[in-house]
């Protein structure tokens, strides 16, 4: 079958009922994407499936037929919001990061911390209790910092 | 300017945003097999038959008569097998190892195991099996009590917690020169080092152990990469092959650890006018079926028991005890959050049977520098109980916000903690931890046995180097955790990282410069070639700790903290979502303030699952709901907005004043949760408060 990866055309010849997070992580060698539940419940598996946020580890590759599939590895690096989830310490133990930054870009323009958060909603990360993720894209969108997000540090 | 205190860019660099940092599940090797462990099925019993039910072409089998050495987890105690023998202890126990390179083979492989079963004990108030009893006696509770003109009693109790970081367990084991190397999700390499030793013994000599990025840690990648590792080392030994092993979700859940149940028991006298007089103490935790870390979770439990409260009499009396689950482990807070939930509810529960107030009360009782814990240790000026909570009483205009929510479905409460940092007692002293300062061609290389777990420990200690030793922050390299390269430097736990290894690289830092005499390390090293320093930990001469008593100063020092939560319950539902946490706490001084606000934040939402959300339901002595989908962590959607506060008092013996963190954020959040719900008139005492607990509780007379 073929599909489109990270806006090059890929055929493969597998399993169609393989997970496409295994075809993504073996067949195409696209470690970015990343596996923590299994079970479509984490988040850390998301990819864009024509720019829709979705779960790789509960959709059969098959689905993705003539689809255009988008990892992490498709911002090069050079996103800013990559360099956001770094500097705002979004990231600590980064097993969430690519699936939340992946996540994060299906957010229109100007989105208010609501928007974030319901965005965010799939994506579970256990170790930034998700406040600095909430900068990191916050400042991305170069929308203040509401309550919640921001929230004055004194020492 | 200097790197300390300021939030220099992370040692991580980008890879972590960029899916480039490679995971253990990310890393493969030609020719490799992955591994799969057959586990009990019975709680409690015996092994009368296994029958491989497959086609074996392809497979590589080991039980424990594979094992070259001896077969038990060296930690604590050698009680826990690394694969059973006969005697099964607990579900999920693993028995038979098998590995193939087709993992469809390897999942559909059947195993049939029949047993003898045995009657399993899961009530950890009637096991007579006990780990370890503890009991610290300050003073005479027995007189104290008849003299006291009121006394308090309660009963509280916490559940287990599930560790849920992102990344499951997994280790890939490398047959190479004669040896074997693993590289894994572990939080301390050399635990997993000394574990290899003893499951292979001498015939094995060549050993070594690779952190690979670790997607999260807290405590639970502790003790059971051991057992993994042991795991995956027997299957690559057996098949002259690379072997992985990465548990998926269900499999992490119901085999590896979680934070030690607790039942802990109050008896306390005051005066009249709420001031303490004595303090009976009984903690219970249950420790699962080998002991593991349980004597250690209990002796830091114990220790933090009384809370931060002064009190002359005290005892605390505390046991850890077998029964047939998994094994309860090291988790962020080591015991502390147990205890200090239940004397947090139960100072709230004093206050309320005194009609005092509760901050006034715990103004009365808080401990100030010269004051003794309950251990006896005398408290330096570091000591800011009094500072976090007037600090956060202030911040959230508690005392007013208590009174105007008073009969609306929004509630206020708070609670005061603290968190000893480094290991207990005489622990730094008996470790001897090392680290190590290698120069380069351009700068300087840390090498220690600290593992990066997402708190930020490359940077921290690149930033101390970077100042003690005055060259630029990009000239400072942290190399990767390997045990055959780098200086034991202990255990990446306990809240001692940045403050314990931390001194340490401080002072290699100071001789290294003294070394280079004026030279920058690049001129030395093309002058002079290589240069190492190495030093031991030496923690403040003046601690004094007896073993046997559990008497003199427990921690080097602690950290200080007020929670503040604000909740609404919904009248419907019984749901209590948490609207606002304030979080104050002071911990020396925060060496990047970024990264330790991640800490705060991040500890914060795990206390905040703890006490309302995450309820581990056992079922036959396993964890029933061993899926994400049934036991919640926090969301962005359950998160209240959250407030931090970090204040500094120095504490000399850190580098650059700093006192350890990771834990603190841990101790507070659920007994202000709880302490909130009680001032709605309901009489919680246990967590998670879920809706159930909360729409089944008494209220309040
Ligand atoms: S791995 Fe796909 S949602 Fe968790
Ligand atoms: S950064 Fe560790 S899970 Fe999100």
């Amino acid at each position: 079958m073929k599909f489109t990866l990270n806006g090059e055309t890929r055929e493969i010849a597998v399993n169609p009922a393989t997970r496409l997070i295994d075809v993504l992580r073996e067949e195409f060698g696209l470690t970015g994407t990343k596996e923590g539940c299994g079970e479509g419940e984490c988040g850390a598996c998301t990819v864009l499936i024509d720019g829709e946020p979705v779960c790789s580890c509960i959709i059969p590759v098959s689905q993705v037929a003539s689809a255009e599939v988008t990892t992490i590895e498709w911002l090069n690096g050079g996103h800013p919001l990559q360099k956001l989830f770094m500097d705002e310490v979004g990231a600590q133990c980064g097993i969430c990061t690519p699936g939340m930054i992946m996540a994060a870009l299906s957010l229109g323009p100007a989105p208010t911390l609501d928007d974030v958060r319901t965005a965010l909603a799939g994506n579970l990360c256990r170790c930034t209790g998700y406040a600095a993720i909430y900068r990191a894209v916050l400042k991305w969108r170069g929308m203040p910092l509401e309550d919640g997000a921001g929230g004055a540090v004194v020492a | 300017m200097a790197a300390v205190g300021s939030s220099v860019a992370r040692k991580d660099g980008i890879g972590k945003a960029t899916g480039g940092a490679k995971y253990a599940d990310d890393i493969t090797f030609p020719g490799m097999l992955f591994g799969r462990t057959i586990r009990s099925t019975i709680p409690r019993g015996r092994i009368r038959s296994i029958e491989l039910d497959f086609d074996r072409t392809g497979f590589t089998i080991v039980d424990y008569r594979d094992v070259p050495g001896k077969n038990a987890v060296d930690l604590m105690s050698q009680d826990q097998p690394f694969l059973v023998e006969r005697e099964v202890r607990h579900m999920a126990e693993p028995i038979l190892l098998l590995a193939h390179e087709d993992r469809e083979k390897l999942a559909a492989a059947r195993v049939k195991i029949e047993y003898e079963e045995d009657t399993p004990l899961f009530d950890p108030e009637k096991s007579e099996q006990v780990f370890k009893s503890i009991d610290i006696v300050k003073g005479d509770v027995v007189a104290a009590l008849a003299r006291a003109d009121v006394i308090v009693e309660g009963t509280y109790r916490t559940g287990h917690q599930e560790h849920i970081y992102i990344e499951p367990n997994g280790v890939i084991a490398v047959p190479e020169d004669g040896g074997v190397a693993i590289h894994g999700s572990v939080q301390c390499p050399f635990y997993v080092l000394k574990a290899l030793r003893c499951l292979l013994g001498s015939a094995h000599p060549n050993v070594r152990v690779i952190q690979t990025e670790t997607g999260g840690g807290f405590g639970g990648k502790e003790e059971y990469p051991s057992m993994i590792a042991g795991h995956a080392v027997l299957l690559a030994l057996k098949s002259g092959r690379p072997v992985k092993i990465i548990y998926d979700r269900v499999e992490d859940m119901i085999a590896t650890t979680k934070r030690h149940p607790a039942i802990v028991r109050h008896r306390t006298g005051l005066t009249r006018d709420g001031r303490l007089v004595a303090m009976d103490i009984d903690v219970l935790f249950d420790g699962g079926a080998y002991v593991t870390l349980s004597p250690t979770v209990l002796s830091r439990g114990c220790i933090h028991a009384a809370g931060p409260y002064r009190c002359d009499d005290t005892r605390i009396q505390g046991r850890a005890v077998f029964t047939n689950t998994p094994p309860n482990g090291a988790f962020r807070g080591f015991g502390a959050p147990q205890t200090e939930f239940a004397v947090e509810v139960h100072m709230e529960r004093i206050a309320e049977q005194l009609g005092i107030d509760p901050v006034e009360l715990r103004r009365i009782n808080a401990l100030r520098p010269g004051d003794r814990t309950a251990t006896g240790q005398i408290l330096r000026d570091d000591c800011s109980a009094h500072m976090v909570l007037e600090a956060a009483v202030k911040r959230t205009d508690f005392a007013r916000k208590r009174e105007q929510y008073k009969g609306t479905n929004r509630t206020i409460g708070l609670s005061l903690f603290f968190h000893g940092a480094g290991f207990t007692g005489a622990g730094e002293r008996n470790l001897k931890s090392k680290a190590r300062l290698e120069l380069t061609p351009n700068g300087v290389r840390i090498a220690t046995g600290s593992t990066e777990i997402g708190q930020g420990t490359r940077t921290m200690h690149a930033q101390i180097v970077t100042d003690a030793l005055g060259i630029p922050y990009e000239d400072v390299e942290v190399a990767q955790p390997d045990t055959s390269k780098v200086a034991d430097s202990g255990p990446t736990v306990a809240s001692r990282t940045c403050m314990v290894v931390g001194k340490i690289l401080e002072e290699c830092a100071h001789e290294l410069k003294e070394k280079l005499g004026g030279l920058s390390p690049a001129e030395y090293y093309v002058r002079n070639g290589p240069l190492t320093v190495e030093r031991m930990y030496e923690p403040p001469d003046w601690i004094q700790w007896d073993d046997n008593t559990y008497l003199g100063d427990a921690y080097a020092t602690y950290g200080w903290g007020c929670d503040v939560v604000e909740l609404e319950l919904d009248p419907d539902t019984y749901e209590a979502r948490p609207v606002k946490v304030t979080a104050v706490q002071e911990f020396g001084r925060p060496i990047h303030p970024a990264l330790a606000r991640g800490q705060i934040e991040g500890g914060t939402a795990q206390g905040l699952g703890y006490a309302l959300l995450e309820r581990v339901v056992m079922r036959n002595g396993a964890m029933a709901n061993s899926t994400l989908t049934n036991y919640t962590i926090p969301t962005t959607l359950d998160m209240p907005e959250m407030d931090v506060v970090m204040l500094e008092n120095p504490y000399p013996g850190g580098p650059f004043g700093a006192k350890g963190l990771g834990e603190l954020p841990m101790d507070g959040p659920a007994p202000a949760v709880v302490n909130a719900l009680r001032h709605m008139g309901l009489d919680v005492r246990e967590i998670p408060a879920t809706p159930e607990l909360i729409a089944g509780c008494r209220t309040i007379a």
